[in-house]
């Protein structure tokens, strides 16, 4: 049997994870405390993903950068390719958090969307 | 000299929080006074994903944590005054402050609740060695640059200090395109979040050097360079294990201060250890009517619980002004013993506690397998089992009230036991 120690991302509670590959190709997560652990492990040893966080460029905002974040987690070696459309993106004030900057980025199924309203 | 029942200073997560359950349990006429040109505070520059676990089972970036908590204050019509500076607090409650519009204005309050956060630890407060050229940056100053500002500030990185924040900026400036060389961490543990050691670092292949710390900095007027060292236990590098770095960037991410400078002039004690005034189960400072909540009482490493303190004093204050707190009856000290470096509140009045009383601890080293000892006295009246405690990570626990009831006790003591193997 084989053992893979991860730590839990989900939350800052940070758990220490235990996760055994069983012999009938399941998972045993111990050392988790909710279920989201258990999620977390499997996805990650199988198809880790992330939540991007970054900017976009805002003409005429209050400031000059818009905080900008996938709204569901895409695979983790997409990352730098999602950062390359994002970084071409230029919006223009006023934005309402929540507003789709980039839809369907990468075909991933996540919408890229304003973290924050920001006026003129 | 305007007249205000409640007068909030800071605008941040604690002011938002307190303001909007002051006027919650029945406080009218409440003023914010920030500093900055929006209210949110340092969350507005924090863009990354995490915030709002505990309070809103929802994972948010700093901005939609704030703008939640600024929608709720502006649907209740409380009032605020932006980029204006206050001065200082009298003993008497009166806050002098100044901004473009109103110019030097006074305003007598009836509470008061401290609010300001705290401060970036900076290179002069760790003296590190070498030249000083431009490309050394907090990483707090970095983030603003980079995620508000639209400045990115440099190439080549290294980072001092495995703080949040500076693993926070690793991340960040990698997926900007910058090449982050090290982080480097003077003690023999993080003082981080372990789930951003793995997000930050960990993901981007970013190296973590423990127990090393940077002997050199190079260049005149740009960054050229640093020298980082193992360090041995008492701090000092040991020869021959340097390593050089070329390097444009240098993040310190060397530890956050209370900032504290108005809570000196109104009078309140400081407790040495958190550096932060001295607050009893009401968030009530040593002097009467002045609360405080937030990072200026003790730096939190999760914004959620921010947000609870600041309810609590806000709660607090609003029962001040309506003659709603209890001020004498049973009270004891609490107090940090064996492999605890604070607790706040320091002081409990225990008829002022409505259910549990909550408790906030830093531990002074990493344990594995260990227990937290809570003693009234001499007599153990609980005891949590931990398989993990890191100084990075506060500690909560959760008393309720009938453990506290009943007996008369001078100090509530804690106190970290290894258990034996």
């Amino acid at each position: 049997m084989k053992k893979h120690n991860l730590i839990c991302i989900n939350c800052p509670m940070g758990c220490h994870l235990e996760i055994t590959e069983t012999e009938n190709g399941g998972w045993l997560v111990e050392g988790n405390q909710c279920a989201r652990g258990t999620a977390y492990a499997i996805k990650e040893l199988t198809s880790p993903t992330r939540v991007l966080s970054t900017t976009v460029k805002i003409n005429n905002g209050a400031l000059n950068r818009l905080p900008v974040r996938t709204n569901i987690a895409i695979p983790k070696e997409q990352i730098f390719e999602a950062m390359k459309i994002i970084n071409k993106v230029v919006v223009d004030a006023p934005i309402k958090r929540g507003d789709i900057i980039v839809r369907n980025i990468l075909e991933t199924g996540a919408d890229v969307i304003a973290s924050r309203s920001m006026l003129r | 000299m305007q007249e205000y029942d409640i007068v909030v200073i800071g605008g941040g997560p604690a002011g938002l929080a307190a303001a909007i359950e002051a006027k919650k349990n029945s406080a009218e006429n409440i003023l914010i006074l920030e500093r900055d040109r929006e209210l949110g505070g340092i969350l507005q520059q924090c863009i990354h994903n995490g915030f709002g676990l505990h309070v809103f089972s929802e994972e948010l970036t700093g901005p939609e944590y704030a703008e939640r908590f600024i929608d709720e204050l502006l649907a209740m019509q409380i009032e605020y005054k932006l980029n204006t500076m206050v001065l200082t607090i009298t003993e008497d409650k009166i806050i002098h402050a100044v901004n473009e519009t109103d110019g030097y204005m006074t305003i007598k309050a009836k509470a008061i609740i401290l609010a300001m956060g705290c401060r970036e630890r900076s290179r002069g407060a760790i003296t590190i060695p070498g030249t000083r050229p431009s490309g050394i940056f907090t990483a707090g100053a970095a983030q603003r640059y980079i995620n508000m500002e639209g400045y990115m500030v440099g190439q080549k990185v290294v980072i001092l200090g495995s703080g949040d924040i500076g693993l926070i900026m690793a991340r960040r400036m990698t997926l900007e395109g910058a090449n982050v060389l090290a982080v480097v961490e003077v003690l023999p543990f993080s003082g981080g979040l372990t789930r951003n050691i793995v997000q930050c670092l960990d993901d981007f292949n970013i190296p973590l050097y423990l127990s090393h710390t940077i002997i050199n900095v190079k260049g005149n007027h740009r960054l050229e360079g640093v020298t980082i060292a193992k360090v041995d236990t008492n701090r000092k590098p040991i020869p021959g294990t340097e390593i050089d770095y070329e390097c444009d960037t240098l993040l310190l991410s060397v530890g956050l201060i209370p900032e504290n400078e108005l809570t000196k002039t109104a009078g309140a004690s400081i407790d040495p250890r958190t550096n932060g005034p001295v607050v009893n189960e009401s968030m009530e400072t040593s002097m009467k009517g002045i609360f405080a909540c937030g990072n200026v009482v003790h730096v939190h490493d999760l914004v959620d619980f921010v947000t609870e303190e600041s309810q609590r004093a806000g709660k607090s204050a609003a029962k001040y002004i309506q003659n709603q707190l209890i001020e004498d009856g049973a009270c004891f000290m609490t107090c940090a013993k064996e492999g605890i470096s604070y607790i706040v509140p320091q002081k409990v009045r225990v008829d002022n506690i409505q259910t549990n009383l909550e408790l906030f601890m830093r531990v002074r080293n990493v344990y594995k397998n260990a227990k937290l000892v809570i003693k009234a006295d001499d007599e153990i009246i609980k005891e949590i089992s931990k398989k993990h405690l890191a100084p990075g990570e506060m500690e909560h626990i959760v008393l309720p009230l009938k453990k506290l009831v009943g007996k008369s006790f001078e100090y509530l003591t804690i106190e970290v036991k290894e258990e034996e193997v």
